[in-house]
């Protein structure tokens, strides 16, 4: 286990990492969210030891680890960058971790084998990784990390300068190779959609801080923030700030939308109501429904889903349905939300609607 | 804003190009509407780029011509071209404030000072950094330079096209769709031809009004987002097109029906291929139907991805992918059935029957 | 705040912080040892107090030495720097010649530098080499030796020949880490040659542009073996530039106080001019 005790980064002045505490299990998966800057890579330099914290400590398997330099972990790290030896041949380049570890020859032998089969790289284990295209380098540079065979495994955004259809393949086939290694993967990404894909815990990061940590759909379901919702939402989250009087959530000028009624009991104020874009439909569903009027500014189509944006008095909303829905600049629409979809964010930020889940 | 024709273009990087695969572009004989949104869209080494970058003039032809509004502008140069291009890293002048960003195109063409201004804060408006106007651009966000970039393209009033080359490659998740809504807004708005690279299909089909798919040197298809989606002409565009692809699986043919394995699927129109050598159909995920009716699959995993869930079945020895909406159960004895209308037949890769 | 510290770094700074102390430290401590004291030999030292500074800092001749150096440094700058530029503006950026190009520069900057001295000193005269005998022919009657103006016109043209190079590398190599794309905006921009320079390359270049006019100030301060093989000097004192002079003080005339005073004051204007112009630089470059 891996466990980050108050750790906190402060370079010249500035705060890269604010009080992170964080426990990471074997054999699991564990994705860092967040916007560029937010700091993914600082907390992996810290966790790797390439980094020692401000203040803070770090414990493996229950040994403090703060001081301890990056040679002397069980760490492998993958970057965005491609990164292999490029005199090396791939074979080479994937036995080197062991090489250096001094493992005998058929030891070296069999785990490359099995790491090149394991990434689809058998067919070019004689190349150079130069003659190799994006995908297969940084297939190569995965598959060192995997005979490495540390307790610790860190991805910086490994995916980020391949093609999209590429990705794709490899967020897939990755979640199954992390399921056999048996050690802790860390991965940091900024795409929301990849960190669902993965699956496994999640945690979102915003400004040196993690806001939340736990298995990545509840996160993206029942976030206990606004920040947490805004950074785990791709399109972006919708939000409006209302003021609840009574019944009703009221925006200066009328009435906005009720108050759901399992929520009746809060108090009286200011609320940021949040909900995901696919969560908005252009036909009431069932009796429930909360009607509103919000005017089109643009129309994406992707062929099977539409993006329609929408202005809503201030906010700028976005609507993801289901088959194609061409509407002009400007046309007024009537759109329905599911009063069950909402999220009720205080004044503060923290979420109502998961306080009294967890309440009830 | 210009038409541009694209007269029986192929190119090769090297000397004496002989087969076909001495070219990184085969012929490409189309014309492009003046007003249109184009999307070059395919994998890397696919010839987008090097097909936008004919189009700019920073590479001259092999063979071929290229027309913008009927006139040959094959031989001009880049600047002759009355072209703006906003790159995959955003170009800045980072010396400059903003404002003199955006009148710098002007300015070395010798508008008016006065002219130059009034262009200058109607693009600013437009792009929406009017409260950055006297900043020095350096100190900018990634997006915001993008916008200068695409800025520099609009203030000029005799531009032919706007290309755009992987624009959104280094922009935050977030911010991409903020910026490709403005962007989508600028076209609807003012018309202008505009043509985009990318290998993103989320962007190409968002942005453009028609999505040129291209692999291995050739376009493969030219079509609306929808008819991309619908009915891909190759297995290529199937897959290549959707998160996941088109589920694709060999067939054998019989009137009106087909079949998979040992199962039989009715067509919605006979489809009579002749002398093919390999037969398949394609499927969409969001057409496969998973119920307690037609063939019986084992579920190998669940990518539960909030808005929706991947299945990923096996049909006897067949991978197949299905959608199933937020909020939908799994049956325990899981059966798929394909809908019709998403049924698509191929004929040694390309199409020719379905819906 | 738990922390292990790793003792185990200083002892691999420990040879980079001996050869220091011996090359650096100690010599440093002997001059500002003989800058106080008044020595007759035979290790016999009397205290001076700060006399020998006072003297230096009051002397004719110091003054000249100091207002010779800077300008010819200025005069240095003013020439090598933007020819530097121009050079490597022009150099090519891919094929053949880009090897070639970057051998020719450096051959100037691997002859040792009293080789140099000597290869000028032979090329300049009008007997027997080139420069001196085309000059001669030309009808100028050209003579380093006797007439001070040829003297620093033969010591600069020296100094532009041997050193350019090292501003055109530092240059090439700022201008190669200019992406295309900003090129190729540029042209889609309509910008004219100068202003490509102007907006993109200057900017991009400032930073290398810094590191050779440090070096290049430095460097052409502290010259001495060049003009010592070419002019040892001359004529008169025309060519006698700080180090010259401070050779002269130590070794000619023995007087070690005041040549170590002297040295310490040469040093510490080095170090307050390469200051001024490091910190005039960065913030120029951060203004903008």
């Amino acid at each position: 286990m891996l466990e980050l005790r108050n750790v906190s980064k402060v370079v010249g002045g500035k705060t890269h990492l604010d009080n992170i505490s964080l426990e990471l299990q074997h054999a699991t998966l564990n994705v860092l969210l967040g916007p560029t800057l937010s700091g993914k890579t600082s907390l992996m330099r810290i966790m790797a030891g390439l980094d020692v914290p401000t203040s803070g400590s770090i414990w493996f398997d229950g040994k403090n680890v703060t001081g301890v330099p990056v040679q002397k972990r069980s760490v492998a790290m993958v970057y965005q960058q491609f990164i292999n030896y490029p005199a090396f041949t791939v074979y080479e380049n994937i036995a080197s971790p062991m090489r250096v570890a001094g493992a005998d020859k058929a030891t070296i032998d069999r785990e490359v084998r099995k790491a090149a089969e394991l990434l689809k790289l058998t067919p070019y284990l004689d190349r150079t990784p130069l003659s190799l295209s994006g995908g297969q380098q940084q297939r190569t540079a995965l598959a060192r990390a995997i005979v490495k065979n540390a307790k610790l495994v860190l991805l910086d955004e490994p995916l980020a300068n391949l093609d999209y259809k590429l990705r794709e393949e490899l967020r897939q086939e990755l979640p199954k190779i992390f399921a056999e290694a048996g050690t802790i993967f860390v991965y940091a990404t900024t795409e929301p959609h990849e960190a669902l894909l993965l699956g496994g815990n999640t945690a979102t990061l915003s400004e040196g801080r993690i806001t939340q940590f736990g298995p990545t759909i509840d996160v993206f379901r029942k976030p206990d923030d606004l920040i947490t919702a805004q950074t785990f939402a791709d399109p972006p989250l919708n939000t409006i700030a209302l003021a609840k009087i009574g019944k009703a959530f009221q925006l200066e000028g009328g009435v906005a939308m009720p108050v759901p009624s399992n929520l009746g009991d809060i108090t009286d104020g200011t609320y940021t109501v949040g909900f995901q874009p696919h969560h908005v439909g252009t036909s009431r569903r069932n009796a429930d429904e909360i009607a509103l009027r919000a005017i089109v500014t643009a129309t994406e189509i992707t062929g099977s889903e539409s993006f329609v944006h929408l202005s809503f008095a201030d906010a700028r909303w976005t609507m993801l349905t289901h088959g194609i829905h061409i509407y002009t600049p400007d046309e007024v629409i009537d759109i329905f939300i599911d009063p069950h979809n909402l999220m009720i964010f205080d004044a503060n930020g923290n979420s109502v609607t998961r306080r009294q889940k967890l309440a009830a | 804003m210009a038409r541009i024709d694209l007269n029986h273009i192929r190119h090769a990087y090297g000397p004496n190009p002989k087969s076909d695969k001495d070219y990184a572009l085969r012929e490409v004989h189309h014309s492009w509407e003046d007003g249109g949104a184009y999307a070059l869209l395919g994998p890397s080494g696919c010839g987008k780029t090097t097909l936008l970058n004919i189009i700019s003039g920073l590479i001259h032809p092999s063979h071929g011509q290229l027309l913008f509004n009927g006139q040959d502008v094959t031989n001009l140069s880049t600047q002759e071209r009355n072209i703006a291009q906003v790159f995959q890293f955003p170009v800045i002048y980072d010396t400059m404030t903003v404002y003199d960003n955006l009148a710098f195109p002007l300015r070395n063409r010798g508008v008016p000072e006065a002219e130059i201004d009034r262009k200058v804060r109607e693009t600013l408006d437009m792009i929406d950094l009017a409260s950055w106007t006297n900043k020095k651009a350096r100190g900018l966000t990634a997006d915001q330079k993008q916008k200068i970039s695409l800025g520099r393209g609009l203030v000029r009033s005799d531009v032919n096209a706007i290309l755009f080359d992987e624009p959104l490659t280094v922009i935050d998740p977030h911010m991409k769709w903020v910026l490709r809504s403005q962007l989508k807004q600028l076209h609807q708005r003012f018309g202008y031809t505009m043509v985009y690279v990318t290998h993103d299909q989320t962007e190409a089909l968002t942005f453009a009004q028609k999505v040129v798919v291209m692999y291995d040197g050739e376009i493969v298809q030219i079509g609306t987002p929808e008819e991309l989606f619908e009915r891909p002409k190759h297995t290529f565009v199937g897959y290549f097109i959707g998160s996941p692809g088109m589920n694709v699986m060999p067939v054998q043919l019989a009137g009106d029906t087909a079949q998979v394995g040992s199962h039989t699927i009715n067509l919605p129109a006979p489809a009579t291929p002749a002398g093919a050598k390999k037969l398949e159909l394609g499927i969409r995920p969001e057409y496969v139907r998973l119920g307690r009716q037609g063939m019986p699959v084992t579920i190998a995993k669940v990518e539960d991805i909030g808005r929706h869930k991947i299945v990923r079945t096996k049909l006897e020895n067949q991978d197949i992918a299905v959608i199933v909406a937020e909020g939908e159960d799994i049956p325990a004895e899981p059966h798929i059935a394909f809908d019709p209308k998403g049924i698509n037949i191929y004929a040694d890769s390309w199409r020719v029957g379905g819906n | 705040m738990e922390k292990t510290w790793n003792n185990k770094a200083w002892f691999m700074v420990l040879p980079v912080l001996l050869l220091v102390a011996f090359s650096a430290v100690i010599p440093l401590m002997t001059v500002v040892n003989y800058s106080v004291q008044d020595t007759f030999g035979n290790n016999q030292f009397f205290w001076a107090g700060t006399e020998w500074f006072t003297e230096i800092l009051q002397s004719e001749r110091f003054h000249s030495a100091l207002i010779r150096n800077l300008i010819f440094s200025f005069i240095i700058l003013a020439i090598e720097i933007p020819l530097g530029i121009i050079i490597a503006l022009n150099m090519p950026r891919k094929g053949l010649g880009v090897p070639v190009c970057l051998v020719l520069m450096a051959l100037p900057l691997l002859i040792p530098w009293n080789v140099v001295g000597t290869i000028w000193q032979v090329f300049g005269r009008v007997d027997i080499g080139l420069l001196g005998h085309t000059l001669e022919s030309l009808g100028i009657n050209y003579n380093y030796v006797q007439n001070p103006l040829h003297a620093w016109f033969t010591v600069i043209l020296m100094d532009v020949w041997h050193w350019t190079s090292l501003v055109v590398l530092l240059c090439y190599a700022g201008l190669v880490s200019i992406p295309d794309a900003f090129y190729q905006a540029a042209k889609i921009d309509g910008a004219s040659r100068w202003a490509v320079f102007r907006y993109i390359q200057l900017p991009k270049m400032n930073r290398v542009l810094l590191i050779a006019v440090l070096l290049r100030f430095m460097d052409s301060f502290m010259i001495y073996t060049e003009p010592f093989v070419v002019t040892g000097g001359g004529p008169g004192n025309s060519t006698t530039f700080l180090s010259i002079d401070l050779v002269k003080i130590a070794i000619g005339q023995f007087d070690l106080g005041p040549a170590a005073a002297m040295s310490i004051v040469y040093f510490l204007i080095i170090l307050l001019l390469s200051w001024v112009f490091y910190t005039v630089m960065t913030n120029y470059d951060a203004e903008r």
